[in-house]
């Protein structure tokens, strides 16, 4: 178990150094993701499982997702004037985009697979 | 309020563990809450949780930075979160192969879309600069959102509850959209509620189609990455 917390801390870590040594745009845990799949394809070819403890503290993390959400999302008692004076673009842009997004990535989508695969 | 009672009030506001526990119980309520309302898609345990809480804050007069002084240890778990998302993404990888350039291209494209619909329409509402920034990867999965608009100069707390609403929105009335424009290739149906609603489309599709599930994971991670790259850059460029 410590050593997989361990091997996903590192992870980030190194995302977190790589990202300010290189400058780069990407946040450090979205690299340290990068790098983790990059391992496991390489590690573990043949859809061979990655190690069943770092599948365990995975899935837990991962099933308990919302909760890590919860306290950023509490910041909303601070923003309560921006959200009051930005409640209509908010609204559409959320209700709106959201679904314009669904409806044209699914066209898109089903086109694509229909002719390339 | 007598002394002592105003002495362990001035310690419960101050202290860590009591914003933890409470964190953890509006949690467990939120989650008991969905349950009641048969887990209906517009009652995500998230957005209750948080209302909940931002409630009690509200009715206490207890400040959010003092509240997130405890949170913060649930609230660090996000970064190794996110690198856990390469575990489930591993292993569906050899399910997916076979379709992987057409839908990374669709992925790539539709949350460039979904993005630039959001921005566009609330810009032609006049949404200011920062509620811009905090809307533009809106349809990325939290914690890459959040960090996303930092960057941009957003506000990161405004971007977790949009992209927390766009999550459930769109697991909510997506399927709907999807029938109405006749996509019935669970593949594309999965990418479409990946792209644009991330993990809580996600849910939704693993709930209906096991193929739409699959699918709709790969969306979530490979947008994520995605938009990482392409949006900080883009945003430089209309500065």
């Amino acid at each position: 178990m410590t050593g997989a917390i361990t091997a996903l801390l590192f992870c980030q870590l190194l995302g977190e150094v790589l990202a300010r040594m290189l400058h780069l745009p990407v946040p450090g845990p979205v690299i340290g993701m990068v790098l983790l799949f990059a391992f496991l394809l390489l590690r573990h070819r043949n859809g061979e499982p990655p190690p069943e403890q770092l599948e365990r503290v995975s899935d837990a993390l991962l099933g308990h997702l919302g909760l890590l959400f919860v306290p950023a999302g509490v910041g909303v008692v601070v923003l309560l004037h921006t959200l009051a004076e930005n409640w209509l673009p908010l609204a559409v842009a959320v209700g709106a985009g959201t679904l314009l997004g669904i409806a044209f990535t699914g066209r898109l989508a089903q086109a694509l697979l229909r002719r390339m695969s | 309020m007598t002394p002592d009672l105003s002495e362990i009030w001035v310690y419960l506001a101050r202290e860590p563990l009591s914003a933890l526990t409470v964190t953890l119980l509006a949690w467990l309520a939120a989650l008991r809450l969905q349950r009641l309302l048969h887990r209906h898609p517009l009652a995500n345990p998230v957005l209750l949780a948080v209302a909940i809480i931002a409630g009690g804050l509200l009715a206490t007069g207890v400040d959010y930075r003092s509240y997130f002084q405890g949170a913060q240890f649930v609230h660090f778990l996000l970064g190794p979160a996110t690198v856990a998302l390469a575990v489930p993404l591993h292993r569906q990888w050899s399910n997916m192969r076979a379709a992987i350039l057409p839908a990374l291209i669709a992925i790539v494209l539709g949350g460039a879309f979904a993005g630039m619909a959001g921005v566009g329409l609330a810009m032609a509402l006049g949404g200011t600069p920062e509620v811009l920034a905090s809307l533009a990867p809106r349809s990325v999965t939290t914690p890459v959102a959040m960090s996303i608009a930092e960057r941009l100069g957003g506000l990161p707390s405004l971007t977790a509850v949009v992209v927390l609403s766009s999550g459930v929105v769109g697991a909510a009335v997506g399927p709907l959209v999807l029938n109405w424009v006749r996509v019935t290739d669970w593949r594309a149906r999965g990418l479409a509620m990946g792209t644009a609603s991330h993990g809580i489309g996600t849910a939704r599709a693993l709930s209906v189609n096991v193929t739409a599930g699959v699918f709709s994971g790969l969306a979530m991670g490979f947008n994520a990455v995605a938009t990482a790259i392409w949006l900080p850059l883009l945003w430089k460029l209309f500065q």
